[in-house]
């Protein structure tokens, strides 16, 4: 764990599927992504923790018109993709796209609901990337 | 793992008792005011915009300006670098309006650029360096593909969204579903902030859509009639905004109509000391409170459901103003989406958190309701060129202060005090400026 604290490791953690956050060795203030400085008590001294990747969706929209990357992915007016905002059990905010849910139909998917992180093959050879998503956790 | 350097201390000001309150040394005039005409424009660049606003302006002076008077330019341009692959604006406009070799300056803060060069252009005149200064914004966005403009503006997102595959709209989208969430309002409430901008719109002549929701209806209608197919029959507007043929999803569950289109344009003002302003017209207007903040993303922020840097900056322009949400007689707000209109005329404290769409609802927002806003048709309908915004929608604020908005002039016999919010990111950059009409 004895890596710098930066959004590079941060997604070099998500390559390895772990979603890693930031804590404030002066407060214990979490963010995930992580930050160099704590925006609590300005302390910068930092330390990685690995969360659950658990929590729940409080945000989400299911875009019809994407970024020239999604696009390439596949994504457009008649498959929308879902990128929605997670608190985690930990606390921290994030923003990641939610896989598994019903794009066709965004009435069907809910505020609150629990999702766990889930790690997106983007790419192929080379430019092949694991980036961060959530899905929805089965309730049964 | 801590970083190399740590902040020694970071918790021992002893400024907190000598901390003053804000407030501009020398009151600052607005004298002149002009903008071009918004819309997509294949035939002309920036510097064609900008001199019809510097020309509109110039005229708008009532005793006439001398440009030779001028002692610089702060000049508001968002991403000219990437829609027209040309930077350095500040210098260039600089020269086009002939004005070489007086400074200039160019402000970025994302759609908020030219609300901050006005900002920055009252810092100047209230320090006493600067006598008469030329602000205002310019953006030329129209020459790439809607997807071009679409990543363009994204870059104002913060990266962490714009890796999550949001979009402005996106995130706009997101910030919608939380307060239909925390308040229970749904897409019903949003398609009154649509019909009402383009209830005004029309009464704008500078206006990018000057046509009301009725009006596109009927000419759909009669599309449909020509071409001998199948005649949409919508009982009114809601009924058409519903329709997701004709108001498809862009970001659901913002739509097509719940969208500011796409913009070229150029907006100047011109600002001179208090002093100096009965030398250019005998019906300035003054600068009363100048608000700005930042604020972070959806993964930081304080709540989804408000922009933390529009609620400061609110703050701290009625704060130096000595005045309060209910003295604002009517206001321009930052509705690049409907749903940033219902947070803003919240966050401004016009109506409660919460209670803002029930507020849009009951009509109060309209012309002739109690709390007019975006009298001009909003972004939504006058267009939104995103560096020219900021100073178009205070030259909104001047019209209707000095009476010149002609049939969309607030019915209040006694105006005398308007408002701007200009908003940049995703509420990354916020500017709240009150204008006074002594």
């Amino acid at each position: 764990m004895d890596r710098p604290i930066s959004d590079y490791q941060f997604e070099q953690f998500l390559q390895e599927e772990k979603l890693m956050g930031a804590q404030c060795v002066g407060c214990g203030m979490l963010f995930v992504p992580p930050r160099a400085i704590c925006t609590k008590c300005h302390g910068s001294e930092m330390e990685w923790v690995e969360t659950k990747g658990e929590g729940q969706l409080v945000a989400f929209t299911c875009i019809a018109i994407g970024p020239p990357a999604m696009i390439a992915a596949g994504y457009d007016r008649n498959n929308p993709y879902c990128s929605g905002a997670v608190e985690l059990a930990e606390g921290p905010r994030v923003v990641a796209q939610i896989e598994g849910v019903d794009t066709r139909n965004p009435e069907t998917i809910k505020i609150g609901m629990p999702v766990k992180a889930t790690f997106l093959r983007h790419g192929a050879d080379e430019d092949r990337k694991t980036v961060l998503g959530f899905t929805p956790v089965d309730e049964n | 793992m801590s970083t190399n350097q740590s902040i020694k201390n970071p918790n021992v000001s002893t400024l907190g008792a000598v901390k003053k309150e804000r407030k501009l040394e020398r009151c600052v005039a607005m004298v002149g005011a002009g903008m071009s005409a918004f819309n997509m424009f294949k035939d002309r660049d920036s510097k064609d915009l900008f001199a019809e606003a510097f020309v509109e302006m110039s005229n708008s002076v009532d005793k006439g300006l001398d440009p030779a008077d001028i002692d610089a330019l702060y000049i508001g341009n968002f991403t000219n670098d990437f829609f027209a692959h040309q930077s350095h604006w500040g210098a260039i406009l600089s020269d086009s309006l002939g004005l070489v070799p007086k400074p200039a300056t160019r402000i970025e803060g994302a759609c908020a650029s030219s609300a901050l060069a006005f900002r920055e252009g009252v810092f100047a005149i209230a320090s006493g360096f600067y006598d008469v200064v030329l602000v205002g914004g310019v953006e030329d966005m129209s020459k790439g593909s809607t997807e071009t403009v679409a990543e363009g503006l994204a870059l104002a997102a913060i990266p962490y969204e714009r890796k999550a595959g949001f979009t402005f709209p996106g995130v706009f989208g997101a910030i919608a579903t939380a307060y239909f969430e925390r308040y229970g309002a749904s897409r019903e409430n949003l398609m009154d902030i649509t019909i009402k901008s383009h209830g005004n719109a029309p009464l704008n002549p500078k206006a990018q859509y000057k046509t009301t929701i009725r009006d596109i209806m009927g000419s759909k209608i009669k599309r449909a009639k020509e071409k001998g197919g199948a005649v949409p029959d919508w009982s009114d507007e809601k009924d058409f905004l519903r329709d997701p043929i004709a108001n498809p999803a862009i970001a659901w569950p913002m739509h097509l109509f719940d969208c500011c289109p796409i913009s070229d344009g150029a907006a100047c003002i011109l600002l001179v000391g208090e002093e100096l302003a009965k030398h250019f017209t005998d019906d300035p207007l003054y600068v009363a409170g100048i608000g700005q903040a930042s604020g972070r993303g959806l993964n930081a922020a304080d709540d989804l459901t408000y922009f933390e840097a529009t609620r400061y900056a609110a703050n701290e322009a009625y704060d130096m103003s000595g005045l309060t949400p209910a003295d604002i007689q009517f206001a321009e707000v930052h509705d690049c989406f409907s749903i940033a209109e219902l947070l803003h005329i919240e966050d401004l404290g016009f109506f409660k958190p919460g209670e803002g769409y029930k507020a849009v609802a009951d009509g109060l927002t309209k012309l002739d309701g109690e709390k007019p806003i975006n009298t001009s048709g909003g972004l939504k309908c006058k267009g939104h060129p995103v560096g020219a915004t900021g100073a178009a929608q205070l030259i909104e604020v001047w019209e209707q202060l000095r009476h010149k908005a002609g049939d969309r002039g607030v019915p209040i016999d006694d105006l005398r005090i308007g408002a701007a919010h200009n908003l940049g990111g995703t509420g990354g950059t916020c500017t709240f400026t009150i204008l006074e009409r002594r």
